[in-house]
């Protein structure tokens, strides 16, 4: 039997050899749609880490700015963190998510906007109050860096599973499941094949048996006829030897 | 895949760090407290790494946070769990602090940007 390795359990029929070739047929164009959208996928990952990358070194900068402000503010209004720890109930800084559709993925966004009041409009009212102000505006802006660079990173996380498991079924379609259906095809041919020899062959046989049966009956005739032939001789010859005794002449 | 509930609810951000970054982000306009719970933590020379540990349990397991962000000087101290957050939602991200240099080697997420392309 040819066909070695695994294939499915299917009957041998001309059905389901149809049936395997359109599935090949499946399999492959799916093969090269997915070979394709890991391709567009990893092409969208590299600039993803590129700008993580840039994203990264560029929130140290801004972090380094932020809490220079801070320690301004620290010097001029005191210690003010006590305060503003205990001060803030509801944030004003939010963020919201939004959907980009990268071929087939939904890879999301955020986004930070403001919702409330400024619970810190009383801060520094004493004293210090611009740098506390202007504190916070830089610290918003960092916030909006963070933000940005956050976003980057789930799309990070979110591609990287799902190139990932594209990945996989491109492979387990090029190197399982192909495989497979070609051998399912190879061994309905095969099958179908030997069927054919096997009828060719059963076909011969009986006509074999035909021509024999023909050649035995025809000797049987030609036997009889002679046995017919010698009778009648004999029966001639008895009529002509047997000497009716009660013949008068 | 992520569906649209995973993160339709995800509107806050926590804050694990020193006085001087949570002071900083809280002046933004971070915070976000009801009744007990807090999103943020000051971690301080007197704050024991299991406490740490179990806020940020707590952080990456409540459903309406986005973005974690942790000092990366905290993030050294439990590192493991920090690796071991693999899930998109929340984004943990690791921000520089006053005291301590950002090292980009150091970071989880760069980390596994450098194994990736085998630098």
């Amino acid at each position: 039997m040819s066909g070695t390795g695994p294939r499915l359990n299917i009957f041998p029929t001309r059905m389901a050899l149809t049936l395997m070739k359109s599935k090949l047929k499946g399999a492959q164009t799916g093969h090269s749609l997915l070979k394709r959208k890991s391709e567009a996928l990893t092409k969208r990952f590299r600039v993803i880490v590129q700008k993580i990358d840039e994203a990264k070194r560029k929130m140290g900068k801004v972090m380094q700015v932020a809490s220079f402000s801070l320690a301004e503010v620290t010097y001029i209004a005191g210690d003010i963190s006590y305060q503003i720890q205990e001060s803030g109930k509801t944030a004003q800084l939010r963020v919201r998510t939004k959907q980009e559709n990268v071929s087939g993925v939904l890879l999301p966004a955020f986004e930070s906007y403001m919702e409330g009041g400024n619970v810190f409009e009383l801060t520094g009212l004493g004293r210090g109050g611009k740098q506390v102000q202007k504190c916070k505006e830089t610290y918003i802006k960092a916030v909006e860096t963070l933000v940005e660079l956050a976003s980057l990173q789930t799309a990070f996380v979110i591609l990287d599973e799902v190139i990932k498991i594209t990945n996989r079924r491109v492979n387990a379609i090029e190197y399982v499941i192909i495989p497979k259906i070609e051998n399912t095809i190879k061994y309905i041919m095969s099958e179908l094949d030997e069927q054919d020899r096997e009828e060719f062959f059963r076909l011969k046989k009986v006509q074999g048996k035909k021509k024999k049966e023909q050649q035995v009956n025809e000797e049987e005739r030609e036997a009889t006829k002679n046995e017919d032939i010698e009778y009648e001789a004999a029966e001639s010859m008895d009529l002509l030897e047997n000497i009716d005794e009660d013949i008068i002449f | 895949m992520t569906s649209q509930t995973a993160y339709k609810d995800r509107n806050f951000i926590a804050v694990i760090g020193d006085e001087d970054s949570v002071t900083g982000l809280l002046l933004a306009g971070i915070g976000h407290v009801e009744g007990t719970k807090k999103n943020f933590l000051v971690v301080d020379s007197k704050t024991t790494i299991s406490k740490i540990e179990e806020t940020f349990i707590e952080f990456t397991k409540r459903k309406d946070i986005a973005i974690v962000l942790i000092n990366q000087h905290i993030a050294e101290d439990i590192r493991q769990l920090v690796d071991d957050h693999d899930q998109a939602f929340p984004t943990v991200l690791e921000i520089p602090s006053k005291d301590h240099q950002y090292d980009p080697e150091k970071d989880s997420v760069l980390k596994r940007v450098q194994r990736l392309f085998g630098e």
